[in-house]
């Protein structure tokens, strides 16, 4: 199982596919940015899985795997600090509840 | 106090089936002895944890839950032959981004907030659409021919190294300069107004 390229595939399309749900229902918005991270790592692991089992891609899929961590930490840097400063404002981190710009 | 022993329990009994899942199958000769059951038991952890990730009330646990998938993961990396990409896991997402995360957790937490409704009212939706995608997927994977060669090759840290500064300097420096951006403003974004509320 863990010489076939398939696992790894599968593996990363049921992660993807729980971060959707998680980014879909959850009501927090730091939930909403956690479902985003799995979503990131489900990526990760079939960008590794395609480097591992294809020759030419060898180191190239560790490479892009290193950069897409290098992105999402910028995006967690930036995705958290609006969600803190809306929390300043609201008093609520419930994405549901951030109705200015529809009343 | 039953109510604990009854917690214990189910968790004893989910252990000893993620356990004894992949050993029965080793048995049955559907896994080899070794890295598949290494392989199926990570996969295990991380689908499980990933599960709790979006489905627990309390978010603080969500965050505790979501460490624990990063950390299948990155056992995965080493068994896929990834074995920077796995440190660099450990590094980045268990080290710094799940830190950040728990920090801001425990910034915007309210006190109503875990006994309130966790789901949107969409959530059924959601969860039919997040089943379709993974048949989706699972199904596209199956039908198309990969140009692999059914066996793991092992990433060499000094060829990634010479790979990363020859072909992706310019990409490297580019994220470089895109982490500088993003810690500038994410500190504007969250530092407090000057005499704004506190």
């Amino acid at each position: 199982m863990s010489d076939s390229l398939d696992a790894y595939l599968v593996l990363a399309g049921l992660l993807f596919a729980i971060g959707t749900f998680g980014f879909l229902a959850r009501r927090n918005a730091i939930s909403m940015l956690m479902s985003i991270e799995l979503m990131l790592n489900a990526v990760n692991l079939a960008i590794i899985g395609f480097g591992s089992f294809i020759p030419s891609l060898s180191a190239d899929g560790s490479v892009i795997a290193i950069m897409v961590m290098a992105v999402a930490a910028a995006e967690a840097t930036v995705g958290l600090a609006i969600v803190i400063a809306i929390y300043r404002n609201r008093k609520t981190p419930l994405v549901d509840e951030y109705d200015a710009m529809r009343r | 106090m039953p109510r604990s022993l009854l917690t214990i329990g189910a968790t004893l009994a989910l252990i000893g089936l993620a356990v004894g899942l992949p050993i029965g199958l080793v048995v049955l000769g559907v896994l080899r002895w070794g890295d598949d059951v290494l392989f199926f038991l990570f996969a295990e952890v991380m689908i499980g944890a990933g599960l709790l990730v979006v489905t627990m009330r309390d978010i603080i646990r969500c965050g505790l839950a979501m460490i624990v998938c990063f950390g299948a993961l990155a056992g995965i990396y080493v068994i896929a032959g990834a074995p920077l990409v796995a440190a660099a896991q450990v590094l980045i997402y268990i080290g710094a981004i799940s830190v950040l995360i728990l920090f801001a957790i425990m910034l915007t937490q309210t006190k109503d907030a875990p006994t309130s409704l966790v789901f949107q009212t969409q959530s059924l939706g959601a969860g039919i659409a997040a089943i379709v995608l993974a048949v989706i997927i699972g199904l596209t994977v199956g039908s198309t021919d990969w140009p692999d060669v059914g066996a793991r090759i092992h990433t060499a840290t000094d060829h990634l190294a010479e790979v990363l500064f020859n072909e992706y300097v310019l990409p490297f420096e580019i994220v470089s300069v895109l982490l500088l951006a993003a810690v500038i403003g994410g500190v504007f974004l969250a530092k407090r107004e000057e005499g704004g509320p506190p």
